[in-house]
């Protein structure tokens, strides 16, 4: 069901301008987290980004299954990818054998979002961290 | 009870900056701990081949330099004290091997704790034999132990706290174990100097939580990090350390001056780095739930950890075994030119060629370019290059098969493509392939053991 109003015009944003992350290999699995920028984006991505979407952008990678786990004190959700690695760490012969690289793909991610709501999804200009 | 404690990491793991120790220790001389990690999944496998060419060896030899990069310190008064896992599968040697190199340096009075009692590998052999098909069975495919057994290389189990608390309790400057929960060289030294009781499992959880945290050193102060190009002075990226409080609740920063970044953003991604089910992290020691973990900045390069959940740990201990599993090598080739991806494919497609017409088809190979789309392959649309890299890997359980891939390349630089360059590095080298075999054990299957050096 769209919520949104019929006349707002829909953008189409890059998942790493609403959220940052990083992965890393569990045997022959992967977990790529996604940690969003505000708690408006982690409210649009609790909706958006469903595991069903990140299986089908990932699945030339050969997946067996993504599960979602939602962290909401932390803005942010897991992401374990089963079976991405083509044999894991030890085994795999792709450069990419540690799943390293997934979390700048998975930002990659192209999703719908309305006018309104892209401005409060994205991260702010000030760098709480310096 | 004194607080903060402060507890640092330096080595996130075998193969880290080697200078991390010392330069950590004189940014932050009040620190109380210096916790360094050495072992990921099959580091112990490359241990055994060094072990088996010379049995005094078999763990990270990189760590005595260490340890003698910081005599200076003990020789000038600290009293920070040493938590490492560099004893590999051979801690005692390892714990040799410093103590010579303490005495050399005029540390006399300093004490090494050697905690042994990893090593299961007696143990599933022997107990493989018997009637439970369900023992040590991997815990990722459920195969059974049985179709490696001939092939297993090493079993360790991942230690709790308890034995490296009571090496601290028995007066140990510095303790050099083998396995152990990574996250065990962090909530040791709380559990030894908080008096926590072991049923205390929020705070365990939390300690925990810090342990992962600081576990693989720089990627929580700006390593890997999403917002990696926008952080000063990576050249001199500060290690982190954790001030730990009674309560359990920590603050995790790096030195003052330091180049890096620790930020709500870079605790975030540290906290989630290689998790699974975030309700029900297991360790030795705890089970961690992070459903109502917060993360808080405090200042610049500081960030608040709070409101980690803890419950009973389970019964069993995790194992990492590894065995053997045949052999690989990869090579690669640059090429430039029109329809580069093309041309490198096809050479790609002659060396395997040429490996089926001589007999030795290998069991498994790849063939990438790099570039086009290989880091991961069929994500996105391959765009229009003028250059590649190509990637080529063979696996085979035979070695000549490997090995007949590793002459196969270069004859690509007079009989391939033009613009075929940078084959610089000589002969893919054919190595030995560990497989990983993660599997569960008994507690009481398992006796840590502690010992106490005198230097």
């Amino acid at each position: 069901m769209n919520t949104a109003p019929a006349t707002e015009t829909t953008f189409r944003v890059r998942l790493g301008e609403l959220a940052h992350g990083r992965s890393g290999d569990k045997g022959a699995s992967a977990n790529v987290s996604v940690i969003a920028y505000t708690r408006a984006g982690y409210e649009f991505l609790a909706q958006a980004l469903t595991p069903e979407s990140v299986e089908t952008f990932l699945e030339p990678l050969g997946l067996t299954g993504v599960v979602r786990y939602d962290l909401p004190t932390l803005n942010a959700f897991n992401f374990v990818l089963h079976g991405v690695l083509a044999g894991g760490g030890s085994r795999s012969l792709r450069v990419d054998a540690q799943g390293k690289a997934l979390g700048q793909a998975l930002l990659e991610l192209e999703l719908p979002i309305g006018e309104g709501l892209l401005p409060l999804c994205r991260r702010a200009d000030t760098d709480k961290g310096e | 009870m004194r607080e903060p404690l402060r507890i640092g990491n330096a080595q996130g793991f075998w193969g880290d900056a080697p200078d991390a120790p010392a330069r950590l220790l004189s940014q932050q001389p009040s620190l109380d701990y210096l916790t360094l990690d050495y072992l990921a999944e099959v580091s112990l496998s490359i241990m055994a081949q060094q072990r088996k060419r010379n049995p005094e060896a078999g763990y990270a030899a990189d760590f005595v330099e260490v340890v003698r990069s910081l005599a200076p310190f003990w020789r000038n008064g600290s009293k920070v004290r040493v938590i490492t896992n560099a004893g590999g599968l051979n801690p005692k040697a390892c714990a040799e091997a410093c103590a010579l190199a303490l005495r050399e340096a005029g540390c006399e009075g300093l004490r090494i704790g050697v905690v042994t009692g990893d090593d299961v590998l007696a143990t599933l052999r022997a107990q493989c034999d018997g009637a439970d098909p369900e023992l040590f069975r991997n815990l990722e495919t459920g195969a059974s132990i049985r179709t490696v057994l001939d092939d297993l290389e090493t079993a360790n189990a991942y230690l709790g706290a308890r034995p490296v608390v009571e090496a601290l309790e028995r007066g140990a400057d510095i303790v050099v174990a083998g396995r152990l929960s990574d996250p065990t060289l962090v909530t040791a030294p709380c559990i030894h100097h908080f008096g926590w009781a072991w049923d205390d499992y929020n705070r365990i959880a939390a300690a925990t939580v810090a342990g992962h945290i600081i576990e693989c050193g720089a990627q929580v102060s700006g390593g890997i990090a999403t917002r990696w190009l926008d952080f000063p002075d990576m050249a001199d990226v500060g290690f982190p350390f954790v001030e730990m409080r009674a309560d359990g609740s920590c603050c995790v920063t790096k030195p003052e001056g330091t180049g890096g970044c620790v930020s709500e953003e870079t605790v975030k991604e540290q906290l989630l780095y290689e998790i699974g089910d975030p309700a029900q992290y297991l360790s030795p020691d705890v089970c961690v739930s992070l459903m109502t973990t917060r993360v808080q900045q405090e200042g610049p390069n500081r960030v608040s950890v709070l409101g980690v959940r803890g419950s009973a740990p389970p019964s069993t201990y995790k194992v990492s075994a590894t065995h053997r599993d045949g052999f690989w090598a990869q090579g690669m080739l640059t090429l430039f030119g029109r329809d580069v991806v093309k041309k490198a494919r096809r050479c790609g497609e002659i060396v395997l060629e040429r490996m089926r017409r001589a007999g030795y088809a290998p069991e498994r190979s790849q063939v990438e370019c790099i570039g086009a789309g290989a880091v991961v392959p069929g994500v996105f649309d391959e765009p229009e290059l003028l250059e590649t890299v190509l990637r080529i890997g063979v696996a085979d359980p035979r070695r000549e098969v490997v090995e007949r891939f590793s002459r196969e390349l270069a004859p690509l630089v007079t009989a391939g493509p033009q613009g075929v360059t940078g084959f610089s590095a000589g002969r893919p080298r054919v190595q030995a392939v560990f497989g990983y075999w993660p599997c569960l054990i008994e507690k009481n299957e398992v006796t840590p053991v502690v010992e106490v050096i005198e230097i």
